[in-house]
């Protein structure tokens, strides 16, 4: 019987550019949360873990509002790239990144936070910019756990479902991704398609997890260097 | 030349009692040791002028520029104050080297100074062949010299220490002062150290000021305020434990004498100006220079009976504790020839005593 790999190849590479641009945002926000006091604090903080505990279709719903043919964001897309948003690979880009950005943002912000704020303050009377001092300071020293975060990111786009259909659709062959496969391939009683899925896919996170717990608990260079 | 005038109040948290710091000190070129028990805002004052924490009032200019000014909102960033801040777990950079650890702190100077530089500091802190190491690889007195090394790089204006010699063990602790002596010396700038040790006051401060509560409650040259503490507070700071509540029996001025009435002992002192016959003082005197002899037969007019209670030995000295809370610190081996006696006498030599 032949396996059609497509849509495990689509969700490791979806999987891969929404890590990288979850990182990139996941980063500023952490930043902006660890390091910022502002009115709505609270607010941004609790609609960064809403992602969490909604129900992926609600989340899907509001995407589809957002970066539907009609919506503003979707007709930005159209004019720029010549083709709607919704239903494509790019869309399940953005499922994947609304579904695993909040758990990247909430541990990063931690590992930010325990960092000892007394080598953030020696970096400033040293005379380090804010930049300087975020780059050269805290970012190395909560590196590991953030790197341990972004793992655990990844493994998570790797998985959504619920998200990726409500606005990526099950397009063969285009937005299938390895989730929906396994769906669609017990739907169609393609039982072993389905088991060899969920075996390579259960496989792949299970190393990715494994990883993720070595660098998590590896030594925190952050303790290091005081008595 | 640094002038600070600090105030801020910080409410009780739910794990922290309230707190007003309220000081106002100047200090010139040299070392002026900030001195006070725990929590009496000494590391508060170094954040204040550091720019670490904001005063909610108050003025701190340093040199010819301004750092802080609450009523025309002036407040520089720390980055910019050129204050070289010397932490009290040295918060070097657990994942740099040495050498980065400078260089970071060299950002400033244009790329060959900077090495210039780099190569100068790490020469003169002895610490040329531990460039490539990391902090958690020094021993603590090495992190030490790199930490002030680190401070010291660009220029600042002034150095602040917060307890530097907490955690080193004496010979390092001798280094340690040698260093700042030096350090003196060579960069000619205020610098501020807190501390809690009065020797160490002694051995580095040109000049002290004593905290407490939030308040400097006395400054000047060591010596000084430790003949002349200001209230009963800063005499137990010091370590003055004789605190003898007198009244005054009699005063001579000619003489330069008075009586001063302890209990039912009469304590012959110097003439006091300004101080009124029957007014009731307390008089301090350091254990040190009280003297305590073994009772043998009579008693001499100026010799007041006390029962010890316990010694305390320490590898100098010993400290006889007697009843009425009064101390006496004297040579050990003074001690040991005489430890067989039971009864003894107390001595007040007139000029040890301080009125308060």
């Amino acid at each position: 019987m032949q396996i059609d790999w497509f849509p495990l190849w689509l969700s490791l590479r979806v999987a891969a550019v929404s890590t990288v641009l979850s990182f990139c945002i996941g980063l500023a926000l952490a930043y902006i949360l660890a390091n910022r006091n502002f009115r709505g604090k609270e607010i941004l903080d609790a609609a960064v873990a809403l992602p969490l505990v909604l129900p992926p279709t609600v989340l899907g719903y509001y995407l589809l509002v957002a970066f539907g043919r009609e919506s503003i964001l979707g007709r930005f897309h159209e004019a720029v790239f010549g083709s709607p948003l919704v239903f494509t690979a790019e869309a399940a880009v953005v499922a994947a990144i609304f579904h695993s950005a909040p758990l990247l943002i909430k541990s990063a912000r931690a590992a930010l936070e325990s960092v000892d704020h007394t080598y953030e303050q020696a970096g400033r009377t040293l005379g380090a910019s804010e930049f300087r001092v975020f780059f050269e300071v805290s970012l190395p020293l909560a590196w590991r756990s953030i790197l341990a975060a972004t793992a655990l990111a990844f493994a998570r786009a790797l998985g959504d479902f619920g998200v990726t259909i409500m606005i990526a659709g099950n397009i063969p062959h285009r937005t299938q991704t390895v989730a929906v496969a396994i769906y669609d391939a017990v739907e169609a009683g393609n039982g072993q398609t389905a088991r060899v899925l969920v075996l390579v896919i259960s496989a792949v996170t299970l190393l990715i997890l494994t990883a993720a717990n070595r660098l998590g608990s590896g030594f925190l260079p952050a303790r290091q260097g005081v008595r | 030349m640094i002038q600070a005038r600090l105030r801020r109040h910080f409410p009780a948290g739910p794990d922290s009692a309230a707190f007003s710091l309220d000081v106002e000190f100047s200090a010139a070129n040299g070392i002026t040791a900030l001195f006070g028990p725990s929590g009496s805002g000494k590391t508060l004052t170094l954040d204040c002028i550091a720019g670490l924490v904001r005063p909610g009032e108050g003025r701190i200019p340093l040199d010819d520029q301004i750092l802080f000014d609450a009523q025309t909102r002036v407040n520089i960033p720390p980055r910019q104050r050129r204050c070289g801040y010397v932490f009290q777990n040295y918060a070097l950079f657990p994942h740099m080297t040495l050498r980065r650890n400078l260089a970071f702190a060299a950002e400033m100077w244009p790329r060959l100074e900077r090495h210039r530089k780099i190569a100068e500091m790490l020469e003169k802190f002895r610490l040329t062949d531990l460039a490539g190491r990391k902090p958690h690889e020094l021993s603590g007195g090495q992190r030490q010299r790199c930490s002030i090394a680190r401070a010291l790089i660009g220029g600042p204006k002034i150095l602040l220490l917060d307890e530097p010699a907490a955690g080193l063990d004496l010979p390092l602790r001798a280094e340690l002062y040698e260093i700042l002596r030096q350090v003196r010396v060579e960069f000619g700038i205020p610098m501020l150290l807190v501390t809690h040790s009065m020797d160490e006051c002694f051995e580095l401060a040109d000049e002290m000021l004593i905290l407490r509560d939030g308040r400097v409650v006395q400054g000047g040259p060591p010596a000084k305020v430790c003949d002349r503490p200001a209230n009963i507070d800063v005499a137990r700071l010091l370590g003055i434990y004789n605190i003898l509540p007198v009244e005054i029996r009699t005063l001579d001025p000619s003489r330069n004498t008075s009586v001063l009435r302890y209990g039912d002992f009469d304590i012959g002192g110097e003439y006091y100006p300004g101080r009124l016959r029957g007014d009731r003082i307390h008089i301090a005197v350091a254990p040190q220079q009280l003297r305590a002899v073994p009772k043998e037969g009579k008693l001499a007019p100026h010799q007041m009976p006390a029962q010890l209670l316990r010694v305390i030995e320490s590898p100098q000295a010993a400290r006889l504790e007697f009843a009425g809370d009064l101390h006496v610190e004297m040579p050990r081996g003074d001690y040991e020839r005489n430890k067989h006696y039971k009864e003894w006498a107390i001595e007040f030599p007139a000029r040890s005593l301080r009125v308060l």
